[in-house]
C-alpha cells in the first residue's frame, strides 16, 4: 500500500521533469532542424520534420559569408579579454582592501557597490551616454569595455568569501619576513583567489557575450558589430528566411553551450554563491 | 622598494592606490549618471543643445497627468505573472531534485541550460515558435489535435503578446531560480528533517513548517530579483517586437528609452527613469518591511 504510494509521487516527478525537458529542449530542436533545410526544403516541409541532410551546411556558410559573424566574434572576444584583464585585477585589488583592512570608509565602499546594484542601468544610459560621448569612446570597442570594467557587488561578496577563508597567518608570517602588502597581494591573496577568479571570468564570459544593449547604443558603426547586434542586423535583412536565421541562431548558442557543458561546475557556483548569501 | 615602509604607512598606500580605479569606475558610470538624471528630469533638454532650461517639475506632472504613459505597466504586469509562476515552478522543481532520484544532475544540467543562452539568439528563436503560419508550436499544436489553437496568432494578439514573451523570460530564467533555490535547501540542516520523521510529520507538513520556512530569505530576494525584472522589462520586446502590434508589448523601460533617442526628451525620459527607480525602491522597502515584520514571529 505505502510502497505503492511512493510509486505514484515518483511517477509524477519523473513526468513533470520531463515535461520540463521537453519545454526546454523543443525550441532548441526546432532551430537545429530547420538550420540544415535548404530554402526550397524548408518551405516544403513542416518546421516540425528532419532534415533530408545534417551535413548540408549551406545556411552556416551563407550566414558567415553574408552576416559579418566573423567581425562579431572577433570584437566580442577582445571586449572580453581586456575587460576580463582589468575586472579581475580590479575587482581582486577591492576585494583584498576590503577583506583585509579595518578603515573608516570600509563600510560606506561597499554599501555604494551594494546601493548600485539597485539602479536601473538600462534607464541610466540616458544620462551615461553623454559621458562615454564626452569621453570620446562613442562608436570604439573602448565604450563597452569601460562601462564592463567595474566590478559589481556580487563579484565583491564571491572574492570576499574567499579570502575570508585564505587564512590571516599566511599574510603575516609573509610580514615577519619582511614582505610588502603588495607583495602579499601579488604572492598570495590573488593566486590563492584563483578559484573564484576562475567562476567569474567563465560568468563575466557569458554575461558579455549575451548583452546586446550597450553594444546595440554605443557602436552603431557596422564594423563593430557584436554578435548579438550582428544578429539583429542580420534578421532584419534576412527577417523571411526562417532557416537562415536558424543556423545564425544555433552559431551565435554553440560558444556558451560548450562553456557550460565542460564548465557547469563554476557557473553553478556562481550563480549560487552571490545570491544564497 | 615598499619593503622599507612602515606597515602603517603601506596600508594607507594600499588602500588609496588599490580603491582609487574602482571608485573612479563606480563614481562615473554609476552614481554620477543617476545624480544627472536627477538634474535633468527638472529640465527640457534634447540631449545636444548646449542649454538645458529648466522647468521645475514639468515632466513629472507629465509623466502623472499623461494617463498613456502609465498604462504601458499593464504589459509589464503580464512578466509579473509569469515570473511569480515561474519562482513556483522553481522551487517545485528544485525539491524534486533535491529529493531522492535517479539522474537528478542530468535534469538539473538540462532545466538550467536556457539560462547561459544569447538573450538575442532566445528572442529570434522563440520569434520562429510563436509563428503564425511557419511557427512551430502552431505545428505542434495542430500534430497533437489542438487545431483551434493552431492557428493562434501569439506575438500579434493584443491581449496575448505579452504573454507570449513573458512566456520566452520563463524559459529564460525558470532554472537560473531553481538551481538558487536547490543551493538553499542544501543549506537547511539535514538533522532538521531527521527530528521531523522521528516526531511523525506527513511530507506535507515538512514541506510547510521546514522546508518553505527556511527558503523564505532566497524566495524573498528571488521575488524582489521578479518584481523589478517585471518592472524593468526591455530587451525581449524590443528585439522580438519592437512594440509591436500598434504598441501593445511597448514595456515602460521601452518607453523611457524612446522618448530620449528616438524623440530627444531627456528631460521626460529622465523624470520617468527617477520614477522607475523610486518604484523599484519601494518595492525594495516594502519587502524590507515585510520580511522584518515576519521576522518578529
Amino acid at each position: 500500500m505505502n510502497n505503492s504510494k511512493f510509486h505514484f509521487i515518483d511517477y509524477i516527478k519523473y513526468v513533470t521533469l520531463l515535461i520540463g525537458v521537453f519545454v526546454v529542449l523543443f525550441p532548441l530542436y526546432v532551430v537545429i532542424v530547420n538550420a540544415f533545410k535548404s530554402t526550397d526544403e524548408f518551405n516544403a516541409s513542416s518546421s516540425l520534420t528532419l532534415p533530408k541532410s545534417f551535413f548540408n551546411i549551406d545556411n552556416f556558410i551563407t550566414v558567415f559569408q553574408r552576416g559579418g559573424l566573423l567581425t562579431g566574434f572577433g570584437n566580442v572576444l577582445i571586449i572580453i579579454i581586456i575587460t576580463l584583464t582589468f575586472n579581475i585585477l580590479l575587482g581582486t585589488m577591492v576585494a583584498y582592501v576590503l577583506g583585509r583592512f579595518s578603515f573608516k570608509l570600509k563600510r560606506m565602499i561597499f554599501g555604494a557597490y551594494l546601493v548600485a546594484t539597485v539602479i536601473p542601468s538600462i534607464t541610466t544610459q540616458v544620462a551615461t551616454f553623454g559621458i562615454i560621448k564626452s569621453l570620446g569612446l562613442y562608436n570604439t570597442l573602448g565604450a563597452p569595455i569601460v562601462l564592463y570594467i567595474g566590478a559589481d557587488v556580487i563579484q565583491i561578496i564571491l572574492y570576499l568569501q574567499f579570502i575570508r577563508n585564505i587564512p590571516y597567518d599566511l599574510d603575516e608570517s609573509a610580514m615577519v619576513e619582511g614582505a610588502s602588502l603588495f607583495r602579499i597581494y601579488r604572492s598570495i591573496i590573488f593566486p590563492l583567489l584563483t578559484p573564484a577568479t576562475a567562476t567569474l571570468v567563465i560568468l563575466k564570459t557569458i554575461s558579455i557575450y549575451n548583452d546586446m544593449y550597450i553594444p546595440y547604443l554605443y557602436m552603431p558603426k557596422q564594423s563593430l558589430g557584436v554578435v548579438t547586434t550582428v544578429l539583429m542586423r542580420f534578421q532584419g535583412v534576412n527577417s523571411a528566411d526562417w532557416n537562415m536565421i536558424c543556423a545564425a541562431i544555433l552559431l551565435i548558442l554553440l560558444p556558451t553551450v560548450v562553456l557550460y557543458v565542460f564548465l557547469q561546475r563554476y557557473i553553478f557556483e556562481g550563480v549560487t554563491s552571490g545570491s544564497v548569501k | 622598494m615598499f619593503e622599507s615602509i612602515s606597515y602603517h604607512k603601506q596600508k594607507t598606500i594600499i588602500i588609496v592606490s588599490f580603491l582609487l580605479i574602482p571608485m573612479i569606475l563606480l563614481g562615473l558610470f554609476t552614481y554620477y549618471p543617476a545624480v544627472k538624471l536627477i538634474y535633468y528630469s527638472f529640465t527640457n533638454w534634447d540631449g545636444y543643445s548646449p542649454e538645458k532650461p529648466w522647468v521645475g517639475l514639468s515632466n513629472y506632472k507629465e509623466v502623472f497627468a499623461n494617463s498613456d504613459i502609465f498604462k504601458v505597466f499593464q504589459h509589464n504586469f503580464a512578466y509579473l505573472v509569469m515570473g511569480i509562476l515561474q519562482n513556483i515552478v522553481a522551487i517545485y522543481f528544485a525539491i524534486i531534485l533535491s529529493s531522492k532520484l535517479r539522474g537528478k544532475n542530468g535534469f538539473r544540467i538540462i532545466l538550467f541550460l536556457p539560462y547561459i543562452m544569447n538573450g538575442v539568439a532566445v528572442a529570434f528563436m522563440f520569434g520562429f515558435v510563436f509563428d503564425t503560419t511557419n511557427g512551430s508550436l502552431n505545428m505542434l499544436l495542430n500534430s497533437i489535435g489542438l487545431s483551434s489553437l493552431g492557428n493562434t496568432s501569439w506575438l500579434g494578439t493584443e491581449g496575448l503578446v505579452n504573454y507570449s514573451l513573458a512566456s520566452t523570460g520563463f524559459w529564460r530564467f525558470m532554472g537560473y531560480n531553481m538551481v538558487i533555490y536547490i543551493a538553499s535547501l542544501q543549506a537547511i540542516p539535514r538533522d532538521i528533517y531527521e527530528a521531523a520523521k522521528i516526531d511523525g510529520a506527513n511530507a506535507m507538513q515538512t514541506l510547510w513548517r521546514i522546508t518553505l520556512p527556511n527558503m523564505k530569505a532566497v524566495i524573498q530576494l528571488n521575488l524582489f530579483l521578479t518584481v523589478t525584472g517585471a518592472l524593468e522589462v526591455f530587451d525581449l520586446p524590443f528585439v522580438l517586437t519592437k512594440g509591436g502590434p500598434a504598441g501593445a508589448s511597448q514595456t515602460y523601460v521601452m518607453r523611457v528609452i524612446e522618448s530620449a533617442f528616438a524623440y530627444n526628451n531627456y528631460g521626460l525620459a529622465s523624470a520617468m527613469s527617477i520614477i522607475l527607480l523610486l518604484f523599484v525602491v519601494i518595492v525594495l522597502l516594502l519587502q524590507q518591511f515585510v520580511l522584518s515584520r515576519g521576522g518578529d514571529k
